[in-house]
């Protein structure tokens, strides 16, 4: 039953999604995110209509290979029709959905801010920028946001739904964008690409260069230099744009969406993220606590009648079955597992209620028995979430 | 089943990564907890530096200076530019630590441009203890897999950016220490589920053709329990049919359903799960030792959980 908020309107996502252009699903790892994302996009594009698109990272290949996604890369492609229809549905909207290829969109935004051929073609080449745009770790960060307002400038979807890449830390993404424009604007960035000789003269940063030079060795400083001066030149590009980058994701029509488990480490980690995003006025839209165990196993009256069944295995059974030791076997695994899952299910709800600043919309998806890995599925995960 | 354990309690590094949320930090805290149970002096550091490490030994958070933990338990956390100025104190001898200020700031730069110089820090402080023998065995709560390649491949990247200078002349000895089986070793943790297992499977490839490190073992964390056999199975649907359940319910003084239901759903999981192990086991080398780890109903994390786990790892390495 979804929570009445002032005004009268149901807090739901379904609700939420119909006011928002985007929505960043975000969280610890391990909790089904780019399942839920990929769901909630899903159940926009069947009731909603208009064009949607998941801007997925590392969709489980079975999903991916199911919804026909297989081998797409930052290009976006249409989920077609059928397999919709497959499941039962015939959607309003479009959905679509693009993976974020890192390499590919460093090269994109180095060409579109590079001055000239000729320093594009540099920047592309250098060891040092190719280092950056394919392993970097924090480049990943960012560029999934810039991909982002990029997408979204272009104003192809009325919805985008963004499932954030893993990282060492939630909140390296949000802070991507002012982190390129900082290191942009650097002073130290400005030492590094001074011309070697006004180095020597320079008295303050003399032996900054002398040390950095003994430890990195003079060609790899005049790698970095040459890397650097290169990049300058598109300074006030990238700065501009990280900072566009930055608004958009304050931007009213934004809205992020937590995704966790009730175990206690990512249900702690989601709880200091809703946190972070509430001391940055961001907008934290909706928490969904994903694989809650059924309601049943949190029944005292049943906890203690698996524990008199625990009691009683030898005699329970009599008569019932064609083999009295296994009987009593059976029924006392049966007896157990019921109270192992009762002590989590019930541990798992004293952890939701501990819940700290939850946002209106805190839904709640029950286990499932099987994966999810076709459309059949993500609905079934989005309808427990939508209304 | 499985192959006889690995002998990890007799290396002298081991990294332990595994995709977020399985359990890595609690896995590499059973580890520091099961060598120093076994008389080894252990190095156990943290290279997220979360605190949640030590956490897992009931200690406050630790910082670039190890500090006992536990018995036989040092814990650190990394930290790059700590490590940086030690690296410095000890190859460079610079007197004035106000000139080592602005380098560090600008090292992060560098770092930021240059990927591998703030891994080569942590890897090169890592080895360092390995080197000092400071410790017999050195234990790292590692990056997430996605990440541990950049720090493993750390110094080869290094060795082709960089051609001459300190650093480089460095990155021998450590590369001598991470190739030697008999001193470095990888753990990587998983849990029964889709996502983990592949990107477990895509680790394995990953570190045999992008690293020199050896993977020494794959941890399943959390596993259900087996609940039935075949045999069990059968005369489970016996007490399931709707007079035995009924008759059952009488004698219990209470409907059984409820708990038939979780045992159902608890067979399920498990059969989910059994899916996903097999499909590991037939994606890793055969040779290569899988130990699995119980999902503990009780308790989830806290030092009572890591002397559980210990014991459980203990257990599948035949210590």
């Amino acid at each position: 039953m979804a929570p009445q908020r002032a005004g009268g309107t149901p807090a739901s996502i379904g609700h939420l999604l119909s006011a928002k252009e985007i929505v960043i699903a975000c969280g610890p790892g391990g909790v089904g995110k780019t399942t839920t994302a990929a769901a909630v996009a899903t159940m926009a594009a069947a009731e909603h209509g208009g064009r949607v698109l998941v801007l997925t990272v590392d969709p489980a290949r079975r999903l991916a290979d199911a919804l026909g996604l297989k081998g797409i890369g930052n290009q976006e492609v249409r989920i077609d029709d059928a397999v919709f229809k497959q499941a039962g549905i015939t959607p309003r909207g479009e959905l679509w959905a693009a993976m974020l290829d890192t390499k590919q969109s460093w090269d994109d935004l180095i060409r579109r801010h590079a001055p000239d051929a000729a320093t594009r073609e540099k920047i592309l080449a250098n060891p040092l920028y190719q280092n950056i745009s394919g392993r970097f770790v924090q480049s990943h960060d960012y560029i999934a946001m810039e991909r982002l307002y990029e997408i979204h400038s272009e104003g192809k979807y009325d919805l985008i739904v963004v499932d954030t890449p893993p990282t060492r830390n939630a909140l390296d993404f949000l802070d991507a964008p002012q982190r390129l424009a900082d290191f942009f604007s650097s002073r130290l960035l400005r030492w590094l690409i001074a011309p070697y000789r006004s180095r020597l003269v320079n008295v303050a940063t003399r032996p900054f260069y002398t040390v950095a030079d003994r430890i990195l060795g003079t060609q790899f400083l005049a790698d970095i230099s040459e890397f650097f001066i290169l990049f300058q030149s598109m300074y006030e590009g990238f700065v501009t744009r990280s900072d566009a980058v930055t608004r958009l994701l304050s931007d009213r029509r934004t809205t992020f969406m937590v995704v966790s488990t009730l175990e206690a480490t990512p249900l702690r980690e989601a709880e200091f993220f809703s946190s972070e995003l509430t001391a940055r006025d961001l907008h934290l839209g909706a928490i969904v606590l994903n694989k809650v165990l059924p309601d049943y196993l949190r029944d005292s009256a049943t906890a203690r009648l698996a524990q008199r069944m625990a009691e009683q295995v030898d005699t329970l059974g009599d008569g019932l079955t064609d083999d009295p030791v296994v009987a009593a076997r059976v029924l006392r695994e049966v007896a157990e597992s019921f109270m192992h899952f009762g002590v989590v299910a019930r541990r798992e709800a004293e952890q939701q209620n501990e819940l700290k600043g939850a946002p209106d919309i805190l839904v709640t998806v029950p286990f499932f028995d099987a994966d999810i890995y076709d459309i059949t599925g993500l609905i079934r995960l989005g309808q427990q979430v939508w209304d | 089943m499985n192959p006889p354990g690995p002998d990890l309690l007799a290396l002298k590094l081991v990294f332990v990564t595994g995709k977020g949320g399985v359990g890595k930090t609690t896995v590499a805290a059973a580890l520091a907890q099961l060598a120093a149970e076994n008389g080894r002096s252990v190095l156990a550091c943290e290279v997220d530096a979360k605190g949640d490490l030590a956490a897992l030994f009931e200690a406050a958070p630790t910082d670039f200076v190890p500090r006992e933990i536990a018995p036989g338990v040092a814990s650190m956390s990394m930290d790059t530019e700590a490590s940086l100025r030690e690296y410095l104190k000890l190859h460079l001898r610079i007197p004035v630590v106000g000139r080592i200020g602005p380098l560090a700031k600008a090292f992060d730069f560098v770092a930021t441009a240059a990927p591998g110089v703030r891994e080569i820090l942590t890897v090169g402080k890592l080895c360092y203890e390995v080197r000092e023998r400071h410790y017999d065995l050195v234990v790292v709560d590692a990056p997430a897999s996605g990440h541990i390649i950049g720090q493993l491949a750390a110094p080869q990247a290094i060795n082709s950016l960089v051609k001459v200078g300190l650093i480089r002349n460095q990155t021998d000895w450590m590369l001598d220490i991470l190739s030697d089986a008999g001193q470095t070793g990888l753990i990587a943790v998983t849990t029964p589920e889709e996502m983990p297992v592949n990107e477990t499977l895509e680790l394995t490839a990953r570190v045999k053709e992008e690293t020199t490190v050896r993977l020494s073992a794959v941890v399943v964390n959390r596993v259900l329990p087996e609940l039935f056999g075949q045999r069990e199975e059968e005369v489970f649907e016996q007490l399931r049919q709707a007079n035995a359940e009924a008759l059952l319910s009488e004698r219990a003084k209470g409907s059984v359903a409820p708990v038939f239901e979780a045992a159902r759903l608890a067979v399920t999981l498990r059969r989910t799960e059994a899916g996903h192990l097999q499909r590991l086991q037939a994606g890793l080398p055969p040779d290569l030792p899988v130990l699995l780890l119980p999902e503990l109903f009780t308790r989830t994390h806290g030092v009572r959980t890591t002397h559980q786990m210990a014991q459980a790892l203990g257990e599948e390495l035949g210590h």
